[in-house]
């Protein structure tokens, strides 16, 4: 029977030839990962379980990264918690501040995810790693502590939408506009519970650093998992990191899909999501006169690399707005390290903006960058709910990272092409 | 299991960030979680819910962030069970992990307002609106999650299995 990749994937993880949409399965995971929030109360969900030792010091994998540096004392315990655990189960893959990164950004640079595996992680953003050809999906602390105990989680093998994106990317529209605008196509609940595979010329000429932003979103449109066909990008990529020996799955030509989608995005122009909705996106021309009073580069969605490049493009030799606070976390030490390289962390700062260590931080109203009621922020992030970065009464407004560079210059929601 | 609460209503994509905002996240505390529960969709929630209280939302209930902490908050502050048009996925995972009866039924939904009386059987999926006599049939809960809830949960499901 033809089958999806991700019914591949799923299917060699359950010990069978083949799977269907629909059936329950018990898989075997490859990595399972939780963060100082989630972490927490699956530690303690897992010693309820009455066993002592996780099921593989290596594939249980810890990044305190959603309030560390700790922001207050009930934090640092809930990280030290995190922390003491790991020292207990001498777990290979724990990151402390100063050594670590974003979980998203950090498992795939360190080679810990590989194409063709299972991943788990407590973490609804833990898709992003459908980005090499992996089945990834977040579950809650509960799952993820018997999984730790285990190495198997049960799963509804889902159906899978196809998306074919065709012609020729314009001029700063990257990975963040081509998912924002399929998720304001197909709406929030448009992929609940399936599988997205994300496909075509476009992104088979689409960076990494852009596949994972689309992988990385596929949540927001309520899937269960992103993923992308590996090609030659993704095994370039995956070389000299990956810790794991790894497999490309593909899928058959004449495999079954809920639904296939084709866009044409030569004429597509930069996306903005407007609050309260990932869903609720226009184009930067439609988005009027919004001014902002935060600018936020970062997150586990656009914190990579090559959206430090496009940012610091357009701050070269400009000045942040005398209204606007920019903040740029970059998504990694190495990314970090990275971007002082190529002298992009000079750009940042000489231009008014601040730069922080690696953390979630304000992406869910964590710490470093809160908004007061009435403030309005547009963001490289992913989510832009009532109260995402603080006040209820503040706004999020979602972008990629050339939006909001330009939207830090002149103080309101900016065409990139406007200001450089 | 029979249940029997007020209905609060919730309207669509009701997302975990609402049902538990970010800045309650540094404890685990249930009841702790219980005092922010729904806040930033209606403050008043948590102060005026009662133990056996039902919440009744829309499409795409629990979306967003996989936070356990979000159906721990609404069973702790007492909600006996949440029945909405549709469950985010990592929400319904939990919901049932956890010991938290959701169910999907549009058509209660749609029948019930605000402050009526519903009664729940999570074994049969039949929800009874007492205040405007009428009964609605939930989706049925698949088997393989009935045996969760049997167990009492995944923690004692996946205990039942080390034995084996």
């Amino acid at each position: 029977m033809p089958m999806t990749i991700t019914e591949k994937i799923l299917a060699r993880h359950a010990g069978r030839d083949e799977v269907r949409p629909g059936e329950l399965i018990s898989a075997r995971v490859d990595a399972v990962l939780a963060n100082d929030i989630t972490a927490p109360l699956a530690i303690r969900e897992f010693f309820k379980i009455g066993v002592s030792d996780v099921f593989d010091a290596d594939r249980v994998i810890l990044v305190p990264d959603h309030f560390v540096p700790n922001k207050d004392i009930k934090s640092a315990e809930q990280a030290k918690m995190v922390r003491d655990f790991a020292r207990e189960q001498h777990l290979t893959n724990y990151f402390e501040v100063g050594r670590m990164g974003i979980e998203h950004c950090l498992l795939p640079e360190q080679g810990l995810v590989v194409p063709g595996d299972v991943v788990i992680g407590a973490d609804s953003h833990t898709c992003t790693y459908g980005a090499l050809g992996a089945f990834a999906t977040g579950v809650g602390s509960t799952d993820l502590a018997a999984a730790m105990a285990t190495g198997e989680i049960w799963f509804k093998v889902p159906e899978s939408l196809k998306f074919v994106y065709e012609g020729e990317l314009p001029r700063w529209v990257g990975g963040k506009d081509l998912i924002l605008y399929t998720i304001g196509d197909i709406g929030v609940e448009g992929a609940l519970y399936k599988a997205m595979e994300f496909t075509g010329p476009v992104i088979e000429n689409l960076s990494m650093d852009g596949r994972f932003t689309m992988c990385n979103m596929a949540i927001e449109a309520g899937a269960k998992n992103g993923i992308i066909p590996p090609d030659d990008r993704t095994a370039f990529y995956v070389r000299g990191r990956a810790k794991r020996p790894f497999t490309f799955y593909h899928s058959d030509p004449e495999a079954t899909y809920a639904r296939v989608y084709h866009y044409d995005v030569s004429k597509l122009e930069p996306q903005v999501a407007f609050p309260h909705s990932p869903a609720n996106t226009r184009g930067v021309s439609e988005a009027g006169d919004i001014p902002v009073d935060q600018v936020v580069i970062g997150s586990c969605t656009n914190g990579r690399l090559e959206d430090l490049r496009v940012a610091a493009q357009i701050l070269e030799g400009r000045q942040v707005h005398r209204n606007v606070r920019m903040i740029v976390i970059p998504g990694t030490q190495k990314i970090y390290r990275e971007a002082m390289a190529e002298g992009l962390i000079a750009t940042f700062i000489e231009a008014g903006a601040a730069v922080s260590t690696p953390t979630c931080g304000p992406c869910l109203g964590g710490h470093m960058g809160i908004l007061a009621a009435g403030e309005r922020a547009i963001a490289t992030t992913n989510r832009n709910f009532v109260g995402r970065m603080g006040h209820p009464e503040s706004e999020v407004y979602l972008s990629g990272p050339a939006v909001a560079a330009a939207s830090a210059i002149t103080g309101r929601i900016t065409h990139p092409d406007e200001v450089i | 299991m029979k249940l029997q609460g007020r209905a609060w209503k919730f309207g669509d994509n009701i997302d975990t960030d609402v049902i538990i905002p970010a800045r309650y996240l540094n404890t685990t505390d249930p009841e702790e979680l219980a005092k922010h529960c729904m806040e930033d969709a209606d403050p008043s929630f948590a102060a005026r819910v009662q133990e056996g209280d039902i919440i009744v939302g829309g499409a795409n209930f629990g979306c967003g962030s996989s936070r356990e902490h979000a159906p721990l908050a609404i069973k702790s502050a007492g909600v006996a069970c949440v029945i909405a048009r549709s469950f985010a996925r990592i929400f319904y995972r939990n919901a049932f992990n956890i010991g938290l009866p959701i169910l999907e039924c549009s058509e209660a939904v749609d029948g019930i307002a605000a402050g009526d009386t519903v009664s729940v059987d999570t074994a049969t999926g039949v929800i009874t609106n007492i205040t405007r006599r009428e009964t609605y049939q939930a989706q049925p809960i698949p088997s393989f999650m009935q045996e969760i809830i049997a167990a009492g949960g995944l923690i004692n499901y996946v205990k039942g299995k080390a034995v084996e």
